[in-house]
């Protein structure tokens, strides 16, 4: 397969688009950058904005593979990079042991066949481009930021017995972080920075319309309208945008023809995921869903 | 030829370089406030520049705001700074080449003041930048011409003030009147921008010279915020401090002696030498923890700060071995409980005040009754390894500091510190003593989040024992 090569901002908005990601301004023109440059691009921005669907939008739009490496505490090289398979390299040994040399076996044992690869070394290795998405950043600690340090600026990884293994072709890289820590300088000097927010009414409305198609364009209007005023309220987890989806489906699947109080109160639970939201919301937004301040 | 000499002494001449030149002179200037850019992420910016078509005023900004601003506070600044860079050179190239707009300024006579108070207020409800713009020109022409006392700021509430603008409602005004309701700070704070930015110009076009900048101030600064925010920014400090304290250098307790080996790890590491073990490999040391008992007024004068202050402590609690806090006014109560059980800052201080029963009649701090129930409670738990740190103000209400406790308990704890929510500037005027106490321990002020992080590191390093113990 022959991956797209864009050549325009417009090329990548329309793109992206075109695989069912509606891009905001910055996005599209970022995400452009990130392919000329070939520079890794850090996204950050409240939970469920987009920030992991956009790789993935990117991925199928360049016709590349995704390979994703998910951080969590305590994530360390061989869970990320590579691994030698020391069970595989003992067996080895022991079938092995009478007649042959140390210097052949130490030649055997440390040759790719014993080696697992880890997403960030598939990623280097592959011999297609790939899209490579080491989601939320934020939950790894330093020493991990450090190692992906020479990942991010040379495309290449040290491994002592092998040598330096340098990639073939130039990844696309996203990192999303949830800007639950403050990132060190030196990863943030390397990428470039694009921050996803929640969207503009007119713009969410879009990608509401975009995945439930049936919806009635009132209902979806109203709904997006409903989910703004839930976000300036003080919850303890706002609705994102996957939320604002899910409830155009539900309501969809209702068949509903209207957001009336009764509707908004059987299905807020698709939208809320916290019980003291939930009751936050219910005597707040309760009242402005009532006909009469409708009609006003 | 006089407009000349003053042009010349007004406006500098552009900075060699041509584009590249302006590129690394808006850089300075964002460096200037305070955003940190390398030379690397400027390099980056012409790269991105060679993709970028520069006629695009919203492509070539988001382009390189996504090379030289990367946080959400930075790319702040980076607008501000973005619109007073390009306003700038904009005018200062349109004085160099002597282009004056044409057409005069509809004097003050052609303007129907009522008309256009009401139309400014109409245009801030609905939000339409290029309305305001012109409507800024207007009111100045209308308000702003002849009487201008040469120093922007003023000018701008002036005239603000002759619209009737105001934040709070004016119910004496007819109904729909635009301004009956009152009109959003924020959107106020807008328009009076358009004024300044406006009022500017014209200054600019007068003189032909191009005044000092101005730096950017702290209220323009800050991200638009509510109390959500805030209490984030409260939890992001929390979360870097506690970052900042599990990656420092600790010093490891009792040398190398009780060093486990890491059986795993060494297996690991074997195979490297055919299956035999010859490298060991050890446990990491564990960092050393301090016990601490913290002292805290939750009187009237100081309670934010103080419970602010408790509640970073106690999630820094993995920090420490063992954290007990305190909290008093007249009396001395225990609220170690609370802490541990309530993570939400505001419920903790809402627990606080209501049942820790520490305000006896006056509501005021007694520190020598304090200190001696103090004593009295922990006497046997001190040690020369356990840090007292005290919160407060130390502003007695003119009762006896009575010191010579305070230093029977700095005498027993290894370690005393003080935090002062008062910036030294107001020590020891008034009722503070805090020079009585200063002989015994180390007083911080503590009224930033900065001062905080720098005191949790000196208290994490764990240093020296100080003052009388």
């Amino acid at each position: 397969m022959a991956p797209t090569e864009p050549t325009s901002v417009t090329d990548v908005a329309a793109g992206l688009e075109g695989v069912g990601y509606l891009p905001g301004e910055s996005t599209a023109l970022v995400s452009f950058l990130a392919t000329k440059l070939g520079k890794p691009v850090l996204v950050e921005g409240p939970a469920g904005v987009g920030k992991t669907e956009l790789a993935k939008a990117l991925a199928r739009f360049l016709e590349r593979p995704l390979v994703r490496l998910q951080c969590y505490e305590g994530l360390d090289e061989a869970k990320a990079l590579y691994e030698w398979n020391y069970r595989k390299q003992l067996l080895r040994i022991q079938t092995e042991s009478d007649g042959t040399g140390w210097q052949d076996v130490q030649e055997d044992i440390f040759g790719e066949e014993f080696l697992l690869q880890r997403p960030l070394m598939t990623a280097i290795a592959s011999a297609e481009p790939v899209v490579l998405l080491v989601d939320e950043i934020d939950k790894t600690d330093q020493e991990f930021e450090a190692m992906l340090l020479e990942l991010l600026s040379d495309f290449q990884i040290s491994i002592p017995e092998l040598g330096r293994i340098e990639a073939r072709t130039q990844p696309v890289v996203l990192l999303t972080s949830n800007n639950t820590r403050e990132l060190t300088e030196a990863l943030k000097r390397r990428c470039l920075y694009l921050w996803l927010d929640y969207p503009e009414l007119e713009h969410e409305l879009q990608i509401v319309r975009l995945h439930s198609p049936d919806l009635d364009e009132q209902v979806a209007r109203k709904l997006v309208e409903v989910i703004h005023r839930i976000r300036e309220l003080d919850l303890k987890k706002p609705p994102s945008i996957a939320e604002s989806i899910d409830w155009a489906r539900t309501l969809m699947l209702l068949g509903a023809t209207d957001i009336d109080q009764d509707t908004f109160t059987k299905t807020m639970s698709v939208i809320l995921k916290h019980r003291t939201d939930l009751d936050t919301v219910a005597s707040r937004v309760g009242v402005m869903l009532d006909p009469a301040a409708d009609a006003a | 030829m006089p407009l000349r000499e003053k042009l010349e002494r007004g406006v500098p001449e552009r900075g060699p370089g041509g584009f590249a030149g302006e590129l690394l002179a808006f850089a300075e200037d964002l460096r200037e406030e305070g955003v940190a850019v390398g030379t690397s992420e400027i390099l980056d910016a012409f790269r991105v520049l060679e993709h970028v078509p520069w006629s695009d005023q919203r492509d070539f900004k988001e382009g390189i705001a996504a090379t030289l601003a990367k946080s959400p506070e930075d790319r702040r600044v980076f607008e501000l700074v973005f619109d007073r860079f390009f306003f700038r050179a904009a005018e200062a190239e349109a004085a160099r080449q002597r282009i004056t707009e044409g057409g005069q300024a509809p004097g003050a006579s052609d303007i129907n003041l009522d008309t256009l108070r009401q139309q400014i207020a109409a245009a801030l409800r609905d939000g339409s930048e290029a309305a305001l713009r012109d409507l800024a020109r207007l009111a100045i022409a209308a308000f702003g011409q002849g009487q201008g006392s040469g120093v922007l700021g003023v000018d701008v509430q002036r005239i603000r003030r002759a619209l009737g603008l105001r934040a709070e409602a004016q119910p004496d005004l007819p109904e729909g009147d635009p301004r009956r309701e009152g009109t959003p700070r924020d959107q106020l704070r807008r328009f009076e921008q358009f004024l300044r930015r406006e009022l500017e110009r014209a200054l600019i076009e007068r003189t032909a010279s191009l005044p000092p900048k101005r730096p950017l101030n702290e209220l323009d600064r800050a991200l638009p915020s509510g109390p959500i925010q805030d209490l984030a920014a409260v939890h992001r400090v929390v979360a870097q401090l506690k970052r900042r304290l599990a990656t420092q250098g600790h010093e490891p307790r009792g040398r190398k002696r009780h060093a486990h080996v890491d059986v795993r790890r060494t297996m690991r590491a074997s195979l490297e030498t055919g299956g035999v073990p010859i490298t060991l490999k050890y446990r990491p040391q564990r960092p050393r923890r301090p016990e601490i008992f913290v002292l805290c007024d939750v009187s009237t004068s100081v309670t934010s700060a103080s419970t602010f202050f408790l509640s970073v402590l106690h999630a820094l609690h993995d920090a420490f071995r063992k954290l007990r806090s305190f909290v008093f006014i007249e009396r001395i109560s225990e609220v170690t409980e609370v802490f541990e059980r309530e993570r939400d800052f505001r419920a903790a201080s809402e627990a606080i005040s209501k049942d820790a029963g520490v305000a006896d009649i006056s509501g005021y701090t007694d520190y020598g009754r304090v200190w001696e129930e103090f004593l009295s409670l922990i006497e046997d738990e001190l040690h020369p390894r356990a840090t007292v740190i005290v919160l407060g103000d130390a502003r007695t209400n003119g009762r006896p500091p009575r010191d010579d406790v305070f230093a029977a308990i700095t005498a027993r704890a290894g370690r005393t510190f003080w935090l002062n929510p008062e910036p030294r500037l107001y020590w020891n005027y008034g009722d503070s003593v805090i020079a009585a106490y200063e002989r015994h321990c180390v007083a911080f002020e503590c009224w930033r989040t900065d001062q905080l992080e720098e005191f949790v590191k000196v208290l994490s390093e764990g240093g020296r024992a100080t003052g009388a113990g």
